[in-house]
């Protein structure tokens, strides 16, 4: 089954990237654009086809690699 | 003095701190080792963790360096008591592999910086900054783009606490919390810092303020 995992800098850690595009919009003149927040998509091919056993595997390799939990949070999408 | 030089793909600065380290390591030249080791050699005082784009620097700074055969042996180390330095992508893989506290992210003003900054000295009480006069202020590379140190409250109140920021930049060049330039684990013996001591080690390099971390921890090997 396929796994998709957002990671994004958690609520409260200033996201100087994010930042940065917001100015370049806002240059652009797309107004009234609050706040802009960049992160990352993981895609993932799993041989596993039980979808809370690939959930439980996603979580570990998110904890151990894919996210920082220091500063990043992570969400999981199984399909 | 025994050290030893970790290397990975992408490892850039790993030549010039077996240098920095073999002018103060007496008739042991350091040792380089490959990251697809999984165990250092015996009888071993220092790890180095240079500098570099380890892995390219893909998914995180340091992530997967933090990850690979090597790591467990290095952890395994700095927790018997060895002493660990980590120098910008060292730094990084540090933190990625919680030997020590934060994180580094992206410079606040988004470019790559390369070029000497001050750096006060936080505290002279560990065997890598004895050398050191607390206060003095040092003049010392920084060449990264995710130098900007991140560390939540309670943890910062910490390192305070417990006298563990080594380094802080005299003007805040990427944002990092507090100006951390460099921390200190709880034991005193893993040093991360984000500026190069190593490229400012002789008189070649028209800078030999950061020999004294390098001299420093001979010292203390000398003496233990």
């Amino acid at each position: 089954m396929k796994a998709r995992v957002h990671v994004m800098l958690k609520n409260g850690v200033l996201d100087p990237q994010g930042e940065a595009v917001r100015h370049a919009l806002g240059s652009l003149g797309f107004d009234g654009v609050d706040g802009v927040r960049q992160g990352k998509v993981i895609d993932l091919d799993l041989a596993e086809t039980d979808a809370d056993k690939a959930r439980e595997a996603v979580t570990a390799m998110c904890e151990k690699l894919l996210a920082n939990t220091v500063i990043e949070s992570y969400d999981i999408e199984i399909a | 003095m025994k050290a030893a030089v970790i290397q990975f793909p992408g490892s850039n600065c790993d030549r010039d701190m077996a240098v920095a380290l073999n002018q103060v390591t007496g008739n042991d030249q350091a040792q380089m080792i490959w990251h697809k080791e999984t165990s250092l050699p015996d009888g071993l005082d220092v790890v180095a963790i240079p500098g570099g784009f380890s892995f390219g620097d893909y998914l995180r700074c340091g992530a997967i360096a933090a990850n690979s055969p090597i790591a467990q042996a290095v952890i395994d180390f700095a927790n018997k008591g060895g002493y660990v330095l980590g120098v910008c992508n060292g730094f990084q893989v540090l933190t990625e592999t919680g030997l020590l506290p934060g994180a580094l992210m992206r410079n606040a003003g988004l470019k790559f910086l390369c070029k000497s900054v001050g750096l006060r000295v936080a505290t002279a009480s560990s065997d890598f900054t004895s050398a050191y006069t607390k206060g003095d202020v040092i003049s010392v590379p920084i060449a990264h783009h995710d130098g900007n140190y991140t560390v939540d409250d309670a943890t910062l109140a910490q390192l305070r606490d417990q006298d563990r920021i080594a380094f802080e930049y005299v003007n805040n060049p990427n944002g990092s919390v507090a100006d951390i330039a460099g921390v200190l684990s709880e034991n005193r013996r893993v040093l991360g810092m984000m500026p190069h001591p190593e490229r400012a080690a002789e008189s070649a390099h028209g800078n030999t303020d950061g020999v004294e971390i390098f001299r420093s921890l001979a010292g203390a090997l000398l003496s233990a």
